[in-house]
């Protein structure tokens, strides 16, 4: 069930024709393709986005973007907890993302798990200038030492390793033969494609060149009927945990998560599996499609976001299944049906009719707009940093005719929008938050769930629930304006 | 279940549920193939021996857990810090997007800064389009009055040329001509941010004294003092604190980069993009102030370095913090304003020792480990030894051999410095090791020393940049007697919470 309503197509237009006054011609031509208003489709209850995607930002505009370097080891990589993620090169990257993406997990931290470690190999200009391989196979060395019950390394390239024409492959084939130990090169430096996006799928690549048909330690693996992947679920705040609980509950069994608390076994078991589920389509599709061509494994996307959408994603996930896996859905279902009610009971009549902006990675400006919707809020405007034509495809299944669409939005373009259409609240990462705070408009971190969450799963929803009101309705709100001035 | 709408429970107690814990044991029995846990717990007990410390400090390439970030972070930092100036990152757009959330996350504030988003095709034929692009819309649509440039490392590995970039961007008429574009090549793979900080102080400097309209010689000496703050996390209300000793003393100053204002910017209902930071027109005329004083050494050494070519005399300290510190800042500054230190200030200072007279049975002997800058490490160790307190491990990742050097003579000054080793170049890593083989009361540093406050048990005090995860202390002042007072009370606050949560008998009401 969701809420029916429409957007003012009228103003949403006039406010892209505004913002792109303020470009010089060139920019604004190049915009131009990135703002649309979303138009009824032709298919039933789906509208059409309209925006070009996935293309070079604008020098100089203040994209929200980031790199390839962080798609890869900030998103892919990163929380495989057992093995030791380099980031390869000068000490920043390492830095800046180190513990940021809050991709919880289980284990003890240095000794088996390295997830919330910076480990690097700070470059200095003799490296730039005689390379850093040498030094890399050293490193691995000091690594193993370090850290003897490391599963792997993976090596995730910053900027200099392509451009000084360092052989990072030969160094993991030199070090894997003498330490048995799967060693993975990643071809993710940052000036590699337009946003994060294709660092996502240079880590797709690296997994299945690099883990997938390896000799595995673990030949006792004795594959069931119920076998499933939950995949791209980095555990943001522990929401694949809900997630998990939900899949075990009707019956499946999950044999890897991809790749939020996972361990490398997790990752090179995979082909085993019944079937994918794949909740960020955008940051791991690449590999579920090779499954489906190299291993016959089906995948299902799913969303987890709100009641209305776990609902539809319980039963479409069981319907690959047979009745005694889709009977237990429908008891599961039922079991959190009184928690759901309870939730909306106590925030519903507080957030009812509320409007939302987004503007998040590659997923949640569509996944998140039902949860919204099943609390009475409305999606005014939603849009991407790094989705691509598919994405926006998705996204006509979820927003309204009449929302406004921003893709790669700039700041300029985002702080007007915002200035102007004056949601109830905004979501979108910490380098929007304060801005928008300071104009008086709530607001929630939707990368990280602002250190809260899960927002996954029946458990997550309440969550979910509580944050978006306790934003909303904080009484600071009213004490901007000093009372001695005019109002 | 566990989750409800009235006591709901999110990821702090959530997941110490049954429901989840089960989960997570089952997961780990059947499907994660991880150690055994009697090999975790052996390996957990021998990264605490001396025999891992060696096998620690011999790595030479892998560098685990740093404090330390790098150079284009401190230029955006230092850019910040004048008015109405947009920092602009010539290189790849990440890098950008790091900075922003890097200095977001400290000062719980928006940071403005764009890149000109060079890609592979910048690579492979140099990113002068980007450049003339990037500025034009840069300028059109936020409408600067300086745009002041550094580089990422991308940037710096193909060798673009930024002086040359920028010329022929206002050739094409990218911005006017006359229009301030101040740049710094900051290649990340050589020093750190504070590296960063310097080189675009010099590069602002450098535009205005030798760019803008040709080499400027020095004039008439004014009244006035400059002042570099370096790269501070409390640069917020440090700047603040200084500027009201020098109000107090009636002394004209201006500081070179001073971002008070635009990382404290106030909740209205306006976002201000720009607000405070040093006047272009002051910081044109401060190449005929009496002096400059750079409050971190490694922070300004290059700057320093410049303005005495243009004749005029420098001085520079390392973090001054303390009683000592604040008393040498303010008899430099009366010396070379001739204005002398009043009677409020000395009071303030009388307050401060009998602040430190009050408590100093708490703190004598205390044996402490800092990590940070440098000049931090030395300004904080400075005022340690004035406690009585035994500085036991000072390690910098960004230190050289003359912080070391400067480092080895404060401590050989008191007699609570003889027990103090310094570390430059070493890491959090090597931190741990300390922790566990020497152990100390008390850790000082930044955020990521929760990690070691975790695994060790001593107690952390956050007292320098980065500060992620405790909200607003950069809004109160490090610097000066007041700034010292805080810290002591931050000090004192730990201690006395550690010796509360380790007494039975002794839970004493009063201490």
């Amino acid at each position: 069930m969701s809420l029916d309503y429409t957007n003012d197509t009228a103003a949403a237009e006039a406010l892209i024709k505004e913002v792109l006054d303020a470009y010089p011609e060139k920019a604004a031509k190049r915009r131009a393709k990135h703002l649309a208003v979303a138009k009824p489709a032709e298919e039933e209850g789906a509208t059409s986005c309209g925006v070009k995607s996935n293309i070079k930002s604008i020098p100089g505009v203040m994209t929200i973007r980031g790199c390839a370097y962080a798609g890869s080891k900030g998103v892919v990589w990163g929380p495989i907890k057992d093995m030791v993620h380099i980031s390869h090169g000068p000490v920043g990257c390492g830095q800046y993302s180190w513990s940021q993406r809050r991709n919880y997990f289980n284990g003890t931290v240095g000794v088996d798990s390295f997830v919330t470690m910076q480990v690097t190999s700070d470059f200095q200009e003799r490296d730039i200038v005689f390379g850093g391989d040498k030094n890399l196979d050293a490193m691995i060395d000091e690594l193993d030492t370090m850290f003897p019950l490391n599963k792997g390394i993976s090596i995730q390239s910053e900027c200099p390793i392509g451009l000084i024409g360092d052989d990072i492959e030969a160094v993991a084939k030199k070090k894997h033969k003498e330490t048995g130990k799967t060693i993975v090169p990643v071809r993710c430096e940052g000036f590699r494609g337009v946003s994060q996006s294709l660092g996502h799928h240079i880590a797709n690549d690296a997994i299945r060149d690099w883990v997938f048909d390896k000799p595995s330690p673990e030949e006792a693996f004795v594959p069931g009927p119920y076998d499933v992947n939950l995949i791209a679920d980095y555990n943001i705040g522990g929401d694949a945990w809900p997630s998990r609980k939900l899949l075990e509950e009707m019956g499946l069994r999950v044999i890897g998560m991809w790749s939020g608390d996972a361990t490398l076994s997790e990752m090179a078991r995979a082909p085993k599996a019944k079937l994918n589920l794949i909740h960020c389509y955008r940051s791991m599709n690449y590999i579920c499609r090779h499954m489906e061509e190299k291993y016959g494994i089906k995948w299902v996307e799913y969303n987890f976001f709100g009641p209305s959408q776990i609902a539809t994603s319980l039963r479409k996930i069981a319907a690959q299944f047979d009745e005694t896996i889709q009977k237990k859905a429908e008891e599961v279902i039922a079991k959190y049906q009184p928690l759901v009610d309870s939730v909306l009971a106590k925030y519903k009549a507080r957030l009812e009719g509320k409007t939302v902006m987004l503007y998040v990675g590659g997923l949640r400006p569509r996944h998140v707009a039902n949860a919204y919707e099943d609390l009475g809020m409305k999606i005014v405007g939603t849009g991407y940093e790094f989705a691509h034509n598919d994405d926006y495809q998705r996204t006509g299944h979820y927003v309204k005719e009449g929302t406004l669409i921003y893709d790669d939005v700039t700041g300029y373009e985002l702080e007007k929008f915002i200035e102007q259409i004056r949601p109830d609240l905004v979501g979108s990462g910490i380098k929007e938050k304060y801005a928008t705070q300071k104009m008086g408009v709530p607001f929630r971190q939707m990368h990280s769930w602002d250190y809260s969450g899960p927002y996954h799963g029946y458990d997550g929803f309440a969550i979910f629930a509580r944050d978006m009101d306790m934003a909303i309705n904080s009484p600071v709100w009213s004490k901007f304006k000093a009372p001695w001035k005019a109002a | 279940m566990p989750q409800s709408a009235e006591k709901t429970k999110d990821h702090v107690s959530l997941f110490k549920e049954p429901e989840y814990t089960e989960m997570f044991a089952a997961k780990k029995a059947q499907f994660e193939c991880r150690p055994t846990d009697d090999a975790v717990a052996a390996q957990a007990e021998y990264t605490k021996t001396w025999e891992y410390r060696e096998k620690n400090f011999a790595r030479e390439k892998a560098v685990i857990n740093p404090a330390k970030a790098c150079q284009p972070l401190g230029a955006v930092f230092a850019a910040q810090g004048f008015e109405e100036t947009m920092p602009y990152v010539h290189g790849s757009q990440g890098c950008v997007a790091y900075f922003r959330s890097h200095l977001a996350r400290h000062f719980k504030e928006a940071v403005p800064c764009v890149s000109d988003s060079m890609t592979e095709d910048a690579a492979v034929f140099g990113g002068l389009t980007n450049i003339v692009d990037g500025l034009q819309n840069a300028h059109a649509l936020y409408k600067p009055k300086m745009i002041a440039v550094s580089t990422t490392c991308m940037a710096e590995v193909i060798g673009d040329d930024l002086s040359a970039f920028i010329a022929t961007a206002k050739e094409k008429e990218s911005v006017p001509a006359d229009f301030a574009v101040p740049f710094a090549h900051t290649p990340s793979f050589v020093g750190s941010h504070t590296t960063g900080y310097d080189n675009m102080i010099k590069g602002v400097l450098n535009y205005f004294w030798d760019r803008e309209k040709g080499e400027v010689k020095r004039g008439a000496v004014s009244e006035k003092i400059n002042i570099i703050p370096g790269f501070d996390g409390y640069a917020v209300a440090n700047n603040r604190e200084l500027k009201r000793y020098m109000d107090t003393m009636g002394v004209e100053y201006t500081f070179i980069s001073d971002v008070s204002d635009i990382y404290d910017t106030p909740s209205d209902g306006t976002y201000r993009m720009y607000d405070g930071g040093t006047k272009l027109e002051d910081v044109r005329t401060a190449i005929n102030a009496k002096a400059t004083i750079g409050l971190q050494h490694d922070c300004s050494v290059k700057s320093l370095e410049y303005i005495g070519t243009k004749g005029q005399p420098t001085s520079y300290f390392r973090y001054p913090m303390g009683v000592s510190g604040t008393d040498a800042l303010l008899m430099k500054v009366s010396e070379l304003s001739g204005k002398p230190i009043p009677e409020s200030i000395e009071k303030e200072r009388g307050r401060l020792v009998d602040a430190i007279t009050d408590s100093q049975a708490y703190l004598h002997g205390k044996k402490v480990a800092v990590f940070g800058d440098p000049d931090f490490v030395y300004g904080m160790v400075s005022f340690l030894l004035e406690m009585g307190c035994e500085p036991l491990h000072c390690l910098s990742t960004n230190g050289n051999k003359e912080w070391v050097a400067a480092m080895e003579a404060l401590l050989a000054s008191s007699p609570f410095g003889a027990g103090c080793k310094v570390y430059a170049g070493k890491d959090l890593w090597h931190m741990r090791s300390l922790l566990f083989t020497e152990p100390t009361d008390l850790l000082i540093g930044s955020s990521y020393g929760k990690y070691l406050e975790k695994d060790t048990g001593i107690p952390l005090i956050r007292l320098t940049f980065p500060i992620f995860d405790r909200h607003h202390h950069h809004r109160f002042p490090t610097l000066g007697y007041q700034g010292a007072l805080r810290v002591l009370v931050e000090i004192l606050d730990r201690i006395f919470e550690a010796t509360d949560a380790s007494s039975d008998i002794s839970f004493d009401l009063t201490r």
